[in-house]
């Protein structure tokens, strides 16, 4: 089980796993996750289950390389097995047909909104996705994200390619044109954070996907704490989808640091706690 | 033998001092994660059981919840026969070396013993431990004779020690069993609460061996109403019972402001992160955790307990116990906050925090607290704690782990809308059976109980295997 069916290197630092999970491909549905462990000594990592074919029993993954976990990731190939892979979890979409849809995807974020794309403009939403990084090497999947929106817009940070800006530029052109009745937001929470102030101005209800740290996934740690409208929620069973406007984006980004010394020591090969 | 003689005996026997196991010095044991006593000797272990009377009708079994034969497997062990006492102990308890460890032996089997109602009582869970152990080391894997297949599938959720005592009952009774569990490892809380120091996780591992060479299929990463709801192991994949032990794994926070600061973590995170994820080998294993300098530990149990010493041996210089009301009042087990202190963990009581402080970074720098005094009794019987004005003070830590008990998890019960559940979420089960409102579906320990402990656990998948055997044979339901 578990096995890596394709691996393909979107940019340096993005790459995408088809893995052998039959039974979890068949219960997924856009929006939600999954866990996997890499190896026996290994962490317990979520991951957005970014497309899923439940007739070749595959589920797909789209991670960037950021730390000790995703960049051991990266070295398995195709014919690898994974450890663990846990699925799906987390709370999938609500899909309806809203009316006029924005999808914005950032950096690796991309590969999470675009089943939800998918399945509001199956669902007969007018979907107009805004994907953006930080610079052209890093973007992916443009064909695919055209194939499930009406418009399909793009920027770079750095203006190496598409429009040079922020994905809020063309967002609040957007709203300011037309009314927009559901956007989307899936990317750095930083990201999120500047699309939801952006959409509160607006009015445009704003739905985001959040990225705690996580370790059970089930509800039992509440490690993956977030404040919505001042109530503390757990990311992996409330979530991951929460209103946007009501997410305490700061506490979030400061949680995502809790443990960056410790992460710090484990790559410089530091001493461990403790005992044996 | 004449009455006088039986006195004479009784009085000769408790004269002896129970043999107390050898154990590492608090001093030592404080800062490494190997487990706390050594273990009898197979000479103490006949010394102690020496101690025993051979009571006629054993009052000690009735303080066990699976009432364990304890006179005949003591009296195995005076005779030096090791291998047999264990088995005797496993005719009733699957799992003698987990309950031998982690039983509250002083008010269950303990409790009852005759040679305690005048000086101390026959250490119990000590031989239990002792007769396990042995096996462990010195007898083979005993599979006993397995019956003809009955061609019936049993799905067990959960392998937590209810779970895994109905899975083992019911292989033994011919049926296909598969125990699905939510982790990437066997043993609920003994895998992912109790710390290695009380139960090394090499005894978890060998007791799920045993299960797998019955016959049983263990299916990890497998979240029941997630992966699979009930009705679709019942209907489409041909499970024709199931036994819900799903534990009560939802932890509660205090409420209080500065709860979601970094540093601050539930024990079962903590202790997930410490037991099950081995994050007190990091960074040889990859999970990390926040070791602390000076670490707050609030609630009074047993979990709080086994949280405290945890942080104490990650390296914390200064461990607190925060808890509201006195010493007499704390659930924990004497014998363990005896450890505890031998240990120099600090007990600050009649205490309440009322919040956490930022150090402007995010992370927890200190813990406020105001002062209690016992007040008139509650409902439960214990004195109730009122605060007293104006004694605010606060407490200078980077790490606070609140250990206040745990919830019902809804993730499994919400998918199923003809289970009963109470107003806490937990499941309504009959007592002798485990039977529930849904036709076919059993359920036990934990998430039925609310949190209890391991052997009524194990003593609830025990008779919630016999009646799915019953209903098998009879697919008669009866839900009153
Ligand atoms: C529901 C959910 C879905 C996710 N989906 C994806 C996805 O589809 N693709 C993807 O690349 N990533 C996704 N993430 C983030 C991914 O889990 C983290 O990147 C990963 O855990 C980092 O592990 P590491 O050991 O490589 O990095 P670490 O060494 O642990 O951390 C490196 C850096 O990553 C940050 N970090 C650590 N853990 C997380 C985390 N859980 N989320 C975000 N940042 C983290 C740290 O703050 C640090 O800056 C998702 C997270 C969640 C909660
Ligand atoms: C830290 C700690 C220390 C303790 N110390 C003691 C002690 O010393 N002595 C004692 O007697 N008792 C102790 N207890 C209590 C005791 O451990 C529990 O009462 C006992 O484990 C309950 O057993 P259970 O089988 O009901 O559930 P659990 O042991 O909780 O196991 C439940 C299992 O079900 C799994 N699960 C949950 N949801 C799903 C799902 N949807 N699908 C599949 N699987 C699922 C969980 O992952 C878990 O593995 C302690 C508890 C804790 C937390
Ligand atoms: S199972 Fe627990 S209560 Fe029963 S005899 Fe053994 S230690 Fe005592
Ligand atoms: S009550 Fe005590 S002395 Fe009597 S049989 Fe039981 S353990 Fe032995
Ligand atoms: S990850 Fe443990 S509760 Fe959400």
């Amino acid at each position: 089980m578990y096995k890596i069916l394709k691996k393909e290197d979107l940019s340096e630092q993005i790459t995408l796993f088809d893995i052998e999970a039959g039974d979890i491909a068949r219960k997924a549905r856009a929006g939600n996750f999954f866990i996997l462990r890499t190896h026996e000594q290994g962490e317990r990592i979520p991951l957005t289950i970014a497309d899923f074919d439940s007739g070749r029993g595959t589920i797909t993954t789209v991670f960037q390389k950021v730390g000790k976990t995703t960049n051991h990731l990266g070295t398995f190939n195709e014919g690898d097995f994974l450890t663990d892979v846990i699925g799906p979890l987390g709370n999938h979409s609500h899909i309806e047909n809203f009316g006029r849809v924005v999808c914005v995807g950032g950096g690796v974020g991309i590969a999470p909104v675009y089943p939800i794309a998918r399945a509001l403009k199956e669902a007969g939403n007018k979907v107009t996705s805004i994907i953006g990084a930080r610079s052209k090497s890093i973007l992916f999947w443009e064909e695919k994200m055209r194939g499930v929106s009406d418009d399909l817009i793009v920027t770079t940070d750095d203006g190496s390619y598409g429009t040079k800006a922020l994905v809020t530029v063309p967002l609040e052109e957007i709203m300011m044109n037309e009314k927009v009745d559901l956007v989307v937001a899936i990317g750095p929470a930083i990201m999120m954070k500047f699309v939801c102030k952006t959409t509160e101005k607006y009015n445009v209800k704003t739905v985001v996907s959040l990225n705690s740290i996580m370790i059970d996934a089930t509800g039992m740690c509440g490690g993956c704490r977030v404040e919505i409208g001042g109530e503390t929620k757990y990311t992996c069973v409330d979530g991951p989808e929460f209103d946007g406007h009501q997410v305490d984006f700061d506490l979030l980004m400061k949680r995502l640091q809790a443990y960056i010394p410790e992460e710090h020591t484990a790559r410089c090969g530091g001493k461990g706690n403790g005992g044996k | 033998m004449g009455v006088n003689d039986m006195e004479m005996k009784i009085e000769e026997k408790k004269a002896k001092l129970r043999v107390e196991m050898r154990e590492q010095p608090p001093l030592v044991r404080a800062r490494n994660f190997l487990e706390v006593p050594y273990g009898y000797s197979p000479e103490e272990a006949v010394e102690e059981a020496g101690r025993c009377l051979t009571c006629k009708n054993g009052p000690c079994r009735q303080g066990c919840p699976v009432e364990v034969d304890i006179p005949a497997f003591i009296s195995l062990i005076k005779e030096k026969r090791f291998i047999d006492a264990c088995y005797k102990v496993k005719e009733r308890n699957a799992l003698p070396a987990v309950c031998g460890r982690v039983c509250p032996q002083e008010v269950q089997c303990e409790s009852r013993c005759l040679a305690g109602k005048k000086g101390m009582p026959v250490a119990i869970g000590n031989l239990e431990k002792f007769v396990a152990d042995y096996e462990a080391a010195n007898g083979d894997m005993k599979v006993p004779d397995m019956p003809k297949s009955t061609g019936r599938k049993v799905a067990v959720i959960g392998s937590g020690p209810g779970g895994l005592t109905c899975a083992v009952d019911l292989a033994k009774a011919g049926h296909q069993v598969t125990l699905f569990e939510a982790l990437h490892k066997a043993g609920g809380v003994l895998s992912y609460g109790i710390p290695e120091f009380r139960l090394p996780k090499a005894i978890v591992e060998r007791e799920v061996a045993y299960i797998t060479k019955l016959g049983v299929e263990f299916v990890p990463n497998a979240v029941i109403g997630k992966l699979f709801t009930i009705d679709e192991l019942m209907n489409g994949r041909g499970y024709d019972a199931c036994f819900i032990c799903i534990g009560a794994g939802l932890p509660m926070f205090l409420g209080i402001p500065g709860e979601n600061l970094n540093g601050v973590c539930s024990a079962n995170e903590y202790l997930t992160r410490a037991n099950l994820m081995k994050a007190y080998l990091f960074p040889e294993y990859d999970t990390p955790i926040k070791v602390g300098k000076r670490v707050a530990v609030l609630g009074g149990g047993n979990v709080a307990m086994d949280s405290a010493r945890v942080a104490l041996r990650l390296g914390a210089e200064k461990v607190y116990r925060i808890y509201r009301r006195s010493l007499e009042e704390m659930p924990a087990r004497k014998a363990e906050v005896h450890h505890a202190h031998e240990e120099g963990i600090e007990f600050t009581l009649l205490t309440n925090p009322t919040r956490f402080i930022d150090d402007g970074k995010g992370n927890v720098c200190a813990v406020e607290c105001i002062k209690m005094e016992l007040g008139e009794p509650d409902q439960s019987g214990r004195r109730r704690p009122v605060p007293i004005k104006g004694s605010e003070f606060q407490i200078e830590i980077d790490v606070a782990i609140p250990a206040l008990g745990t919830r019902a998890n809804p993730i499994l019960t919400k998918t199923v809308p003809d289970l009963m559940v109470n107003r806490s979420g937990y499941i309504v089960a009959e007592e002798g059976t485990g039977m529930t409102s849904k036709p076919g579906v059993f359920a036990g320990g934990d998430i039925v109980t609310g949190s209890a402990t391991v052997i009524l656990a194990m003593g609830a998948g025990r008779r919630a295997a016999n009646a799915v055997n019953e209903y098998l044979k009879w697919k008669h339901w009866e839900f009153k």
